[in-house]
Parts: C-alpha cells; structure tokens; sequence
C-alpha cells in the first residue's frame, strides 16, 4: 500500500503493460510485505503460477538465479571499461536494498581481486536510530527470513523488525545471502547512507549529469561524490531511474523548503 | 534422540496420546499462543486443549508468517502488537503441559534466534514439554542456508513446488516423532471439502514414515474431522477455525470448547 503510493508511475506502467497490482496491506505495507505475500499466493496457486522475483533473496535457487540474470550489466560494464579505459576500476559501487543490481555488477568483478566491492544501504534517519534499512553495515546477526539466511534485523526473540528508507527498493530488513557471504568473507565492504544525503545527490547528479538517479541509486552516488577515498576510477551501477521518485521528492524538498 | 529424559517423556507422551486417545483419530486443536488474550490460555478458565484429551499444538506469534493465511497471521500479528513474548508463548505451554502434551509449531527465526540447545532446554522446562531434538530445527545450529526454508520448523514447508517429491525424502530426517501433512497448497485456512484428496495424502504420507501421520491445512468442520479419520490419518489438526473463533467470540473460551467438543464428537468410534 505504502508503495504503490510512493511508486504510483511503476504501478501505472504496470498496468498499461496489463498486470494486476494488488496492494498489501499488512505490516508496513512495503518491500517485505509484498514479498511475503507474493510467496504466499505462490505456494497457494503453485500448480498454474510461476513465482518471479527482481531481487537476490528468498528460498535456495531464488538467489543465485537472480544473480545470474543480473549479472549482464557486470560482464557488460567490465567489458565496456576494458575496451574504454583499458582498466579495470578502483571500486564497484551500488545500492542495496535486497541487493540485486549490486549481486548483479559485482558478480563480473568478484574475481578481480584489486577491485574493491562497495554496497551502500539504506541510512534512513541514521544509522544510530532504528529507523533504517543497514543489517549488512551493522553487522546484525544473521536470522531467517523470506526462505534463506542472511543479516536481518530482528528484535531479542527473532521478531523480524520494520526497516525505514526513503527509497522503497532499500526499506527491506534484510539482504541477499550471498551479499552476507561476501560480507563475512571480506570480499566487499557495506556502508550506510542517509535519506537526507540521498535526497542530496538525488539533486546533484541531475544537475551535473541530466541524469535523474533512482533514489536508491541516489544512496550509491552520495558514498562517492561525497565520501573521500584513493580511488580514481569508479563505477557505480545506475539501478534504475528517478522519475517513479520525482512526486515524492518534490513534495520532501518542498516541505523542507517551507 | 537426545539423552535428556525430556525429551524421551515428550515423545512417549504424544504416543500415548495417538495410542490413547480413544477417538478414530486423535484431535489436535492448534492455538496461537495466548490468543486472545494472554490470560486466558494459562489460566483455568482455558478449557479447550482438555477437552480435546488428546494433543494440542500451540503456535508461537511471529512478525512473517509465510506459511499462514489471513486468519491465523492476524492472529499473530495482534497478540505482537499486545507486547506478546517468545517467553510468553513458552509460558502458555507449561502451564498446559501438565494436562496435555502439547506441540509448539515455531518459525525457524525465533528458534536461531535463542540458539537450538537453549531453545530446546527452555522447551523441557519441568520435564513437561517434550522437544524433538531430532527434529530439523536441531540439526546444528549452522548451515541455514540448506535449511532455511520458509516455513515451520517441523510443518511442511511453505514452499510448495516439491510437495510430491517430498515424502519420499522424509526417511533422511532422523526419526521424527510425529509426520504433519499438507492436505492442498498454499497456506493455512478453512477450505471447502477436500476429503477426496485424504485418502491420497495419508497414503503418500505413510509410504514414507512409520510414525503418525496427521492432517491439518484446510480441515475446518466436524465433517472434515471425520472424513480425515475415515481416510486413515491418526490425528487431525484445526487450525483456523478455533482461531477465528477465538478472535470473534466475545468468550472466546466458550465458543472455541463448543468446537472442539464438535469435532471431538465426530470423531468418537
């Protein structure tokens, strides 16, 4: 429910495109409710019913099929820059909410062992409230949820907790496993960005760039435009595109600006 | 099977009541720990489980419930609101146990989430309650990624593309105490009559397992009770039926015994 208001432009495409988008209405009414539910009408309707999920968590096989689906912008992107800059990059950088544009870019470079992997989620009020969506950068203890095992926030007794961001991609309480495992394996590191910063380089890349980020995206392009690092060549994998955001951000800089 | 005397009180304790029960076959009402109100299943004014005499399954609230439809996750979902507690939930069931045994379906989360062994040494408090630790919640604390479907630590799974396929697999879990059958996919919830796909479902349950074998997912009426028992099945289990009567009732322990007293009484010889 929260996110078909917040996403009205991909619920309208949606159904131009002729799909039913059925609003859920329990918990949050957000990405871990959607998904719950869509598994629920899975298994109910299994016999006539194909389960298809853009992201890098759920039941075993789930996962690892996502990733090698996604993984088409990785091997595009390393060849483009072999070809371009005759280089491979300092870092790879993107969003994670479930983490599938991210499993997705840094599948092609996982073996590239100079190439630092950087995960950026959700900050949301502040990494030092409990209104974010960062289980992978603070290091919450692993836990079960949509099927497989992974870093998710969850009270004392296990109680999966709501998570908060601005971008409905990043409000998820947990990640893909295999970011867990590339966590624990010190393979790629995990970092937090604000709503606030987000909505920040949100603003700034369109400017700069005419390009208008997706929000979540947004959370990636702050860590590099703002945050200082050795690095000097980037690549940072453009999830999607801000105009399914636009309503929603005007309406924020139009409250902050009043 | 684990050496602690708990656990081996436990197992005998629900054999005896398959054994016992008197009943073509045993009832088992499930309840979501301290539904409606967290009073009233602990105190004795609570008297459904002994009306059934036989087994009870309680289940633990939990903040995701894939595997359960609309009535037994709203269920869960206001019980979490009311500040219900894992320890709540395990304090409901010590204080049946003495009258009853009694089954406690959990979330796998909420089980990792304590540790297996402390879990399971939280389950065998006073002896009462009997945990399987056999049972594929215990097998090693790690390795979740093999495990971690999303479903109930000792129901079928939610995922429901291998439902056929599962019960030949079964022989791979060490010794299971008890064998809970799917009866359709999908969720838990009352369902129109399915009572031509028992006999099929008790068969392709027993081709796999010695143990007991009951039904559950979708069972809902007196008459749905005995048409499991007719097919073969050893226990039957109501779910959602007791537990939206439970959240409509103004006395919920009056219409929730009137039920089971129904359903007991569909299934005497």
């Amino acid at each position: 429910v929260e996110d078909t208001r917040r996403q009205q432009p991909n619920v309208q495409r949606m159904e131009l495109l002729g799909a039913t988008v059925a609003p859920v209405e329990a918990g949050s009414g957000t990405l871990k409710d959607a998904t719950s539910e869509a598994i629920r009408d899975w298994v109910t309707n299994v016999g006539r019913t194909h389960y298809i999920i853009g992201s890098v968590v759920g039941p075993g096989a789930v996962p690892a099929i996502v990733r090698d689906l996604q993984r088409v912008i990785g091997d595009e992107a390393r060849a483009a820059l072999l070809e371009r800059e005759g280089r491979l990059p300092d870092r790879v950088v993107a969003c994670v909410g479930g983490g599938s544009n991210a499993m997705g870019i840094f599948a092609a470079f996982v073996e590239d062992e100079g190439v630092e992997l950087v995960g950026v989620e959700a900050g949301g009020d502040g990494l030092d409230t409990p209104r974010h969506g960062a289980p992978l950068t603070l290091g919450h203890r692993a836990g079960i949820l949509h099927g497989s095992m992974s870093a998710i926030m969850q009270d004392a007794d296990g109680q999966v907790v709501e998570a908060h961001s601005i971008s409905a991609g990043l409000d998820y309480p947990g990640a893909g496993p295999e970011h867990a495992w590339l966590r624990d394996s010190g393979r790629a590191t995990y970092v937090g960005v604000t709503d606030e910063d987000a909505l920040r380089a949100f603003g700034t890349v369109t400017r700069l760039e005419g390009i208008i980020p997706a929000l979540e995206t947004a959370h990636a392009f702050h860590h590099v435009l703002e945050v200082p690092s050795d690095s000097t060549l980037d690549l940072v994998c453009l999830s999607g595109r801000g105009d399914k955001d636009l309503a929603e951000v005007l309406a924020k800089l139009r409250a902050e600006a009043a | 099977v684990s050496t602690a005397d708990a656990t081996v009180a436990g197992a005998e304790r629900i054999a005896a009541a398959f054994a016992g029960s008197g009943k073509s076959a045993a009832l088992m009402p499930y309840l979501m720990g301290g539904f409606p109100t967290s009073r009233a299943p602990g105190g004795s004014a609570w008297p459904t489980p002994t009306a059934a005499r036989t087994s009870s399954s309680s289940a633990c609230p939990y903040s995701d419930p894939l595997a359960d439809g609309p009535v037994v996750a709203a269920a869960g979902a206001r019980r979490l609101r009311a500040g219900s507690t894992l320890d709540g939930v395990l304090g409901v069931c010590e204080t049946l146990a003495p009258r009853l045994p009694v089954v406690l379906m959990c979330y796998a989360n909420l089980i990792y989430a304590r540790g297996t062994e402390r879990f399971l040494d939280a389950l065998a408090l006073g002896r009462r309650l009997g945990p399987d630790r056999a049972g594929p919640a215990a097998r090693g604390g790690r390795g979740g990624r093999r495990r971690g479907r999303a479903g109930r630590a000792s129901r079928s799974s939610a995922r429901g593309a291998d439902h056929a396929a599962r019960a030949p697999g079964a022989h791979r879990r060490p010794r299971p105490r008890l064998r809970l059958h799917r009866l359709a996919h999908g969720t838990t919830g009352e369902r129109a009559a399915l009572a031509d796909t028992f006999a099929e479902t008790v068969a392709r349950a027993r081709a796999a397992t010695a143990v007991p074998v009951a039904l559950g997912f979708g069972i809902a009426t007196p008459e749905h009770a005995a048409q499991a028992a007719a097919a073969g099945a050893d226990g039957v289990i109501v779910g959602s039926r007791l537990v939206r009567a439970a959240a409509e009732a103004g006395d919920a322990p009056t219409a929730v015994r009137e039920l089971v007293a129904g359903l007991a009484d569909a299934l005497r010889r």
